[in-house]
């Protein structure tokens, strides 16, 4: 009971009081760019939390199996080079066992590598001190809060397409002022004590 | 030379034009200190590593030259955090993650992409410090609005009235402001280019 309650816990901080995107603005630039189209963001969304969870798994094991204790200040560069090899292995095993998945994730595998959530949550989990256990679900929960509000932003850009918005702040002006608008709805949140 | 400088500053301004490097832009500009040093910073790693990559760039082939760039950035990145964190750990601590993720920051493997790979030394150089003070001058920028309306300072003066300053805009400064003042912002750029042209 106790491990479904820190579960939990870990769940709403990671997707509500402290979103990766909204509260900690990492990943933002996939949360512009690839949220104009609601199937797009979804795409992307399955594609994230997948890599995150995976990075998350692989790159606590580096981390206290390999660096610590002599090569602590290697972590940066091993990190983004374990994630950018693992983005290229997991394309190349979804393309030959999954060809169907690899078709509707394809083209957004290759711009994770540089989604710095990615990056941040590994770090995170080793700044913050969790359990290998704990890494594997805040990575998981991460990706999914991460999958929560781009698709919520896709669906309102997709209504916005219609709406009569001044010139000048049509596209990324007014994905900024509706983020702002998101986050402080997120803001609300925060006030949970867990 | 000079206009490979003054491009990155406003006509191809990394953050305001191309939308580059916005994770660290929103995350870091509660006050324009921390701007200024994750200006710095990112500017550093950005000059070397336009530096490195112009030299190597007949060496590196090109089917691996994204990883190698990696390494390079993240290398310089690395000098950096361990750097900052020995001569200014107040703000080390204050940039906290960002610092690492200056490896992923979209700007810089961009211009070794973009540029740096196809030119040389001299060039790269006046092109890194360009697209590095464009950056800082954006970070600075949208920390000069949040630090004032948030806090009613500028780098830690006092601007703003006094009671003004015992109840200020809170929101400036926490997470919403700084993507409403980073929308404004760009809507105005617009509005601003539309006049000119």
């Amino acid at each position: 009971m106790e491990f479904a309650g820190s579960v939990f816990t870990l769940a709403i901080t990671a997707i509500f009081v402290q979103n990766y995107v909204l509260a900690r603005f990492l990943g933002l630039c996939p949360y512009v760019g690839v949220s104009k189209k609601l199937d797009s963001a979804l795409g992307m969304g399955m594609a994230v939390i997948f890599v995150m969870t995976l990075a998350s798994t692989i790159t606590w094991l580096i981390h206290y199996y390999i660096l610590v204790p002599d090569y602590v200040y290697l972590r940066t560069i091993t990190f983004i080079l374990t994630i950018a090899a693992l983005v290229q292995f997991v394309e190349m095993v979804i393309q030959k066992i999954a060809p169907a998945l690899y078709k509707a994730l394809g083209v957004y595998l290759p711009l994770i590598t540089t989604n710095c959530a990615v990056l941040g949550v590994s770090i995170l989990n080793i700044d913050e001190k969790f359990t290998f256990i704990g890494s594997i679900f805040n990575g998981l929960f991460a990706g999914v809060g991460f999958t929560l509000v781009l698709v919520l932003m896709a669906g309102m850009r997709e209504r916005l397409e219609e709406a009569d918005v001044p010139e000048s702040m049509r596209g990324m002006p007014l994905a900024f002022v509706i983020a702002g608008i998101m986050a402080l709805a997120f803001l609300g949140f925060s006030g949970f004590k867990l | 030379m000079l206009k490979e400088f003054t491009k990155g500053i406003v006509k191809e301004n990394p953050v305001f034009i191309m939308a580059l490097g916005l994770c660290p832009t929103l995350a870091v500009t509660t006050s324009i200190e921390n701007a200024i040093g994750m200006g710095g910073a990112a500017t550093f790693v950005l000059l070397m590593s336009n530096v490195f990559i112009s030299l190597l760039k007949n060496l590196i082939p090109s089917q691996v030259r994204i990883p190698a760039y990696i390494v390079v950035i993240a290398s310089f990145v690395t000098i950096v955090d361990m750097v900052m964190h020995a001569y200014i750990p107040a703000l080390h601590k204050s940039l906290g993650l960002f610092i690492p993720l200056i490896v992923v920051n979209c700007i810089i493997l961009g211009r070794a992409e973009a540029f740096a790979n196809k030119n040389n030394v001299g060039k790269s150089i006046m092109d890194g410090l360009g697209m590095g003070v464009g950056f800082t001058l954006a970070l600075v920028l949208i920390a000069a609005i949040r630090e004032l309306l948030g806090n009613g300072t500028l780098y830690g003066a006092p601007v703003m009235w006094e009671s003004y300053r015992n109840s200020p805009m809170l929101m400036a400064i926490l997470a919403p402001g700084a993507f409403v003042t980073m929308g404004l912002l760009m809507g105005l750029l617009n509005i601003l280019n539309k006049k000119k042209s």
